[in-house]
Formats: C-alpha cells, structure tokens, sequence
C-alpha cells in the first residue's frame, strides 16, 4: 500500500492492490457458487434453526478468511481491516446471513482492540477456526443505537461484577458462544464491554428473526454475577482511547465501516440485476432501459454508488493507517451514511424498475430491499451519523 | 491498468515533492502565497486582451513556465515537462498546500490543448501548444448555438470551400465564455448539410481578429456572467485550421467534451473541506453562535449532510485519479460533471437557509458584500448544472457508455 505523505497529511490508496484483486475474486467465485440469495428463503421457509448455513461457515474459516484480520499469534492470518471488508463486500452481494456481523465486526473487533492477551487467547483462535460465534449486546429500547443512552448496569460486587439490564437487536445472540454486553459500571459511570456466557445463571437469549431475515435477539440479564475477569481489558479499559473516544465506539465504528463494506456489495448486486432487467424486458415493444425515465434514475444511482464506494475504500483505509479514533470514527460516518443512502435508494428502486415481479416473494430482489432498511438502522441512523460528524467536526 | 510499483515510485514522487515544495518558497512571489485555493480556474487566464493583471501573477507564470510547469504533463516540445500525472498531482498539491494559484487557466490549457495534444498536427502543435502554456493566447469555445443546447449535434454555423485554401464561416454561437477577452475560438461548424447530423461537422479553429467575428456580452440572472454570443459573417478561415478530418469532428468534439467535464468537476471539488469550512462559518455568523454545536439542530444536520457529500465527492476524485493509468478522461467524466455541480447547488441552497432575510439583497447598506456576493454566487451556480453540457444530457452519456441500455427511439 502506498502511502504519500504531505505536510501531515496522507493520501489514501482507494484502488486494491493485486493481491487484495486476487483475494475479491476468490471470494467472489465462492459467493457466486455457494451464495445464492434465494438460500434466505430457503433457510425460512425450513424454520432453520441455526439462520444460516454452518456448512458454509465452516468452509469460509477452511479458506482463512474468518481469521484474516486475527493476528498470527492466534491462528490467524494478521491482514488488514481494509482485507476484511474486501471479503465482506463480496459476502454483502449475497446478502449471506452467515454471522459475519456479530463474529467479525463486533467480537472479534472488541476483543482485538480491548481484550487482555488472555481474553484474545481464549476466543480469537476459536473465532478463526470458525468454532466459536461472538457478539455484541449495545442497545436497548429506547437508546435508539446509541450505545451510551442504556441503563444497563454493572455493579460492583466483591471483585467481580454483578450486571442487570435488558439488551435489543443482539446480531446471533441465540447462536453465540460468548456475548461481550455493554454496561455502566456503576451509575453514570463509564461503558465498559463484559464477556458472558449466554448459559450463565440469570442470562435469558431470545431469538427473533428480523426483517432481513437474520437473527437479532433479547439478551436479559437477571443479576448475573461475573468476576473482574469477565471486563474486557481490565479496569484500565474503563480508560477513553487516546483520541477521547471510548472502546464501544471505537468498536462500533470499526462495524460501521464493515457493515457499510457489505452495503457496497448489496447495492452493486442489486443495481447490475436492475441494469441487466432493464435490457431485457420488454414493455410496449421495447426495452424498459430505453426509456429515458428509466435510464436517467439508473444513471444517478450509479453516480451515487460510485461515491459510497470511495467513501467505503477511505474508510477501511484510515482504519489501518491511522492511529487516531476521532479520524476513524469521521470515515466511518461518512461511509455508513453514503452506503445507507445509496444501498436504500437502489433497492427501492431496484423494485420499482422490477414491477410486479419485483414486489412479489418469489423474486430474490425484494430481499435487498429488507437488508436495506436493516442496515440503514444497524449501528447508527443517516441522522445520528450526521450529528456525530457535526460534533466531530466541531460545530 | 498499472498501478505504480509503489515503493520506487512513491520514493520517487516524495522526491519530487520536496524538490516542488523547495522551488515553490524559493521562486513563488510572496504576494501571492495564501491567495488562492489553486483550482482550475483560478489563475492566469492569460491572453493578448486580458485587462491589466499584477507583475507578481505574470512573474508566477514565468518561473513555472521556465520549468514547464503550467502544462506539467504536456510534452517538453510543446512547453510542457512530459510529467506523469502522478508528479502532476503532486506539483498542484503542493500549489494547494501554499494556497498558489495555477500558472496558466483557461479553456486553452484545460480543453483545446489536450484535443491538440491528440488529434491535432504537428503544425498545429507547435503553433499553439507553446502560446498556451505561455499564457499568450485565451481560447474560447464555439459549440453551443441557439438551436443546438444539449442537442449539440445540430450545430448550423455554414463552413463552406472558399477558393482552393480556405474556407467561409457564417452564422451565430452562443455561451462562448469570455469570447471578448479571447484571442481564438474553436468551433465546431456545418460541412456537409446532406449527411446525418454528426457526419458533417468540422472541428475549425478561427483567430478572434478575423474580420466578420463579432463577440457580444451576455448577462445572467446573477447579474453578470463570462458569456457571449459570438457572430460569424463572411470570416475566411485557413483551411489548415481544421483540427482532424474534414466532416468527422464530431470525434474530437467529444474528446474535448470530455476535458470540460473534467474540468468542471475538478473546478469545483478543488479544496477538500471547503464547502464545510464555508457553511459552518455562514452558520455561525447567521446563527449567532460564534462557538459550540450549532443551535440550530435542523440546520447543522443540513451543513454536515453538505460536508459529507463533498468528502465522499472528494475521495471519489481521489479514487478516479488513482484507478486511471493515462490522463484522458473518460466516461467518469459525467459523472464528475453531475455530482459536483450538484452538489455546488446544494452548498449555495444552505448557505442561502442560513443567511435567511440576509440572502435576500441586491444592493444596499443593509447587506455586507459577503450577502450580496453570496447570492449572486447562488444565482450563478443555476448555470452550473446546465453549461458544458446539461445534467440530462450527462444522465444520458452514463445510461449508454457505461450502463450499456439501449438507444432511445
């Protein structure tokens, strides 16, 4: 990666470089042949279980790519975030329910930027391997996504802590091995993040099944006695990172960029279906993509595609290059606002360009829709993201 | 595409930089330093009739030019360097970081010279590369004509033979930016009437001192504007001032198309975080709030909405720069076109809700001249979406070229 220094300031690579080229077309031809978003229906029309296919889990962690950002230390394979979302990009195309999201963008992203050298030893391996399934509980009804307006709470117990409170939209809770739950310790105290086991006594897991048809449960916890170990980082994780952001932002933000990665692959996947729809059907004895109310819509998504493609590289960029939350948390506003409002616009137009065939369950392109509006929500509103900028920016 | 090897090229162009940053606070004149975002268009349009122009801008052009820097990626032949646009972009970074003007602006350096640079002959070349880099001769366009807006193929101006060497333009243009402060206009006129629309036209230079060539100001709703009619009647015109072939300049037309475009959107994407630095500037002094989160919820989610296009506009730029391995612009071009003078308007529309009753004046004590420059500005921005070819008309170069749907019928 190149890297041009001037006066301070960095130019950021936004092209892949061969290998990252090599590593989006792997995963492209593993999606394309494993992937089909049909398998979303399929999985709910069987009531699975689970939510998501563990044979293709497992077969994405063989390849190394559930463990491609995990240091070596700990089996993994010590890339880049920006390798990640390239992989996450091409799973976004597929709309894959696997839980990409929970394991890889809040766990892992947690434990690799607060855990303790024990707490990284004893599930990034696991996480790697494909064994274990981590996720993070953050909000509540109510806090609408703000992971600092919950009344969770951690209190003091002796050495360890007992934790109390009801978390919402918990990605896979019912399938995770280990939930890090955001809480207050002590009243108006800090965040600090605390690994516990889904089967401890007082932990209740729900399932739901979203809109999108992935799993979002209820976690409630019913004075669930941890000890200090359970703290993500120790006490010195109660500390705000350097740039005065603290370790369930930095977290979150890190989700934002990934999730906005995945975005990108679904708005390109729906717009080239859209696209090669409007060639071939006919209306009125021509192609619907020879009228020119159809052709100037397609061609404005396009532009706005283009500009939360450039806003997702930049941000999975400064993740790796830059050392200082306050920057990364810019980028990653910028890119979850710019791929919600792209990936919203072109699955609802995708549908409309569809016509009937677009607004019924037998065709898969309503689906892109529903993820759409989940995303849109997922880690922060286009709204809550402006004002997060705004504050940012200082005004 | 060839990424550069990175570690010798970025080696090499670190080099470069502090080779350009060095000359520049060695040889720029002082005067100048802090006085200019370094866009497109802001610098030296040069020419035989500009009005009276400060030595210090005149003395920038002549140290850059003695480098071949106000053409940095043309060929040294031609009174460029012959620099990547790699070095290229580093050379303007550097005129950025400084707040230095571009040497040498204009439609000559920026449209007519890369046309040149490709479909021109060597005579050609050589007769008005150098004056272009030298800021002696001003270009203006000669495309548009009242019946051919965003329909540009009907263009009508008569080119007819002329004895054995020459040939006889006559009838109008339209939009030919500063055509009364330049020294030659490029037009695209009417060779074959038979033959279907884009078939016979002819891409033909014409020096503004040809007697029959009559420029006249037009005015616009802001007020005041670059743009001119320009009439042609009985003008004899050098046969060897035909750009390409006779009847297939509707090839190189598009060509320069396509270098306006860039221009355009470069033009307006040319300070990273300037759009938010105005607005939250604009928002203090309107809102009353020197300091502290604007109080105003609505109108700070309105600012950073702005802000936020333009950062993903500018890395969009940035990523465009990187993706393409030679300079010439191609279909991204519209896209560029469209999102940043869009975006352009949409500054001014809140820049405008903030000032309120203070974006409402004409003239008068009640306004400062920031309100009432600010509201011509937002007056001329509504051109900015319909010159150099309209966003319809940009809307449909992406439908086809890029999205490959199907011809309208």
């Amino acid at each position: 990666m190149s890297v041009v220094v001037s006066n301070g300031q960095e130019t950021l690579t936004l092209v892949l470089d061969e290998e990252q080229q090599m590593l989006r077309s792997t995963v492209r031809q593993f999606v394309d042949q494993h992937a089909p978003v049909g398998r979303l229906r399929t999985l709910r029309d069987a009531r699975d279980e689970r939510g998501y296919s563990a044979s293709v889990w497992s077969e994405m962690a063989e390849l190394g790519w559930l463990g491609l950002q995990v240091p070596e230390a700990h089996d993994g394979l010590g890339l880049g975030f920006f390798d990640l979302t390239v992989v996450l990009e091409q799973c976004g195309r597929k709309l894959m329910p696997e839980p990409l999201v929970s394991t890889l963008l809040l766990g892992a992203q947690a434990l690799m930027l607060g855990g303790t050298e024990a707490q990284q030893a004893a599930w990034l391996p696991g996480i790697a391997t494909g064994e274990k399934v981590v996720t993070l509980a953050f909000d509540e009804r109510g806090a609408r996504g703000n992971p600092h307006a919950g009344k969770a709470l951690a209190a003091r117990s002796g050495a360890g802590f007992t934790l109390s409170g009801t978390r919402v939209g918990v990605l896979d809770a019912h399938v995770a091995d280990l939930i890090l739950v955001s809480a207050q310790v002590g009243e108006g105290g800090p965040l600090g993040l605390f690994l516990v086991d889904p089967k401890a006594a007082g932990v209740t897991v729900t399932r739901h099944v979203a809109l999108d048809l992935r799993n979002a449960g209820t976690v409630t916890l019913a004075d669930v006695a941890v000890g200090a170990e359970a703290l993500l980082g120790g006490d010195a994780a109660l500390e705000v990172g350097d740039g005065g952001v603290a370790l369930v932002d930095r977290v979150l933000d890190r989700a934002r960029i990934g999730l906005a990665a995945e975005m990108l692959g679904g708005m390109e996947q729906a717009f080239e279906d859209t696209v090669a729809y409007l060639k071939e059907r006919v209306q009125f004895d021509r192609p619907l993509g020879s009228f020119q109310a159809l052709q100037h819509r397609a061609a404005r998504l396009y532009c706005s595609i283009a500009l939360a493609r450039s806003a997702v590289l930049a941000a999975a960029r400064v993740v790796d290059q830059s050392g200082d939350p306050r920057e990364v948390a810019k980028y990653a506003a910028l890119a979850k606002v710019r791929a919600s409002e792209a990936f919203y616009d072109v699955a609802r137009e995708a549908i409309q360009m569809h016509g009937g065939i677009g607004m019924t369950d037998e065709h898969d392109i309503g689906f892109y829709l529903k993820r759409a509006q989940t995303t849109l929500v997922t880690f922060g509103t286009n709204d809550a993201l402006r004002a997060r900028w705004a504050e940012l920016n200082g005004y | 595409m060839s990424q550069p090897s990175e570690h010798s090229e970025s080696a090499e162009l670190r080099e470069f930089r502090a080779e350009m940053r060095a000359f520049m606070r060695e040889e720029a004149p002082k005067s100048l330093l802090g006085t200019s975002p370094c866009g497109p268009f802001d610098g030296y349009w040069g020419g035989k009739l500009h009005p009276e122009v400060p030595a210090d801008v005149l003395r920038w052009r002549d140290v850059t030019l003695a480098r071949g820097l106000t053409a940095p990626t043309w060929p040294k032949a031609y009174g460029g360097a012959g620099l990547t646009f790699a070095h290229a972009k580093v050379l303007y970074d550097e005129m950025r970081e400084l707040g230095l003007p571009r040497p040498v602006v204009g439609f000559g350096f920026a449209m007519i010279g890369p046309t040149l640079l490709q479909f021109g002959n060597e005579e050609q070349k050589l007769q008005h590369l150098p004056a272009i880099c030298a800021g002696e001769i001003r270009w203006c366009q000669g495309y548009s004509e009242p019946n051919a807006g965003s329909d540009l193929a009907n263009v009508q101006l008569a080119c007819e033979p002329d004895g054995p060497d020459h040939y006889m333009l006559n009838g109008q243009k339209v939009w030919t930016s500063h055509a009364d402060r330049s020294d030659w206009i490029f037009c695209l006129a009417r060779t074959d009437r038979a033959a279907k629309k884009q078939k016979g036209i002819t891409f033909i230079l014409v020096d503004m001192r040809t007697e029959g060539v009559t420029p006249r100001k037009i005015e616009l709703i802001s007020g005041a504007s670059p743009f001119c009619e320009t009439f042609f009647e009985n003008v004899r015109v050098p046969r060897s001032n035909v750009v390409g072939e006779v009847n297939a300049g509707w090839t190189v037309a598009k060509a320069l198309l396509g270098h306006e475009r860039s221009m355009i959107g470069q033009s307006i994407g040319r300070d990273p975080g300037s759009t938010q630095r105005e607005l939250v500037k604009l928002a203090r002094k309107h809102l009353d709030a020197p300091e502290g989160p604007l109080p105003d919820a609505l109108q700070r989610d309105r600012v950073a909405a702005v802000s936020m296009e333009e950062a993903a506009f500018q890395l969009t730029l940035d990523r465009l720069a990187q993706a393409r391995a030679a300079g010439g612009p191609g279909t991204e071009s519209s896209i560029m076109k469209i999102v940043a003078t869009e975006l352009k308007q949409r500054r001014f529309e809140a820049g405008m809700a903030l000032a309120g009753a203070q974006g409402l004046g004409w003239e008068g004590d009640a306004f400062d001249d920031e309100d009432l420059s600010y509201t011509r500005e937002w007056l001329r921005s509504r051109a900015n979406t319909i010159e150099g070819g309209s966003s319809e008309v940009q809307l449909n170069i992406i439908a086809k070229a890029v999205l490959g749907l199907p011809e309208v019928k």
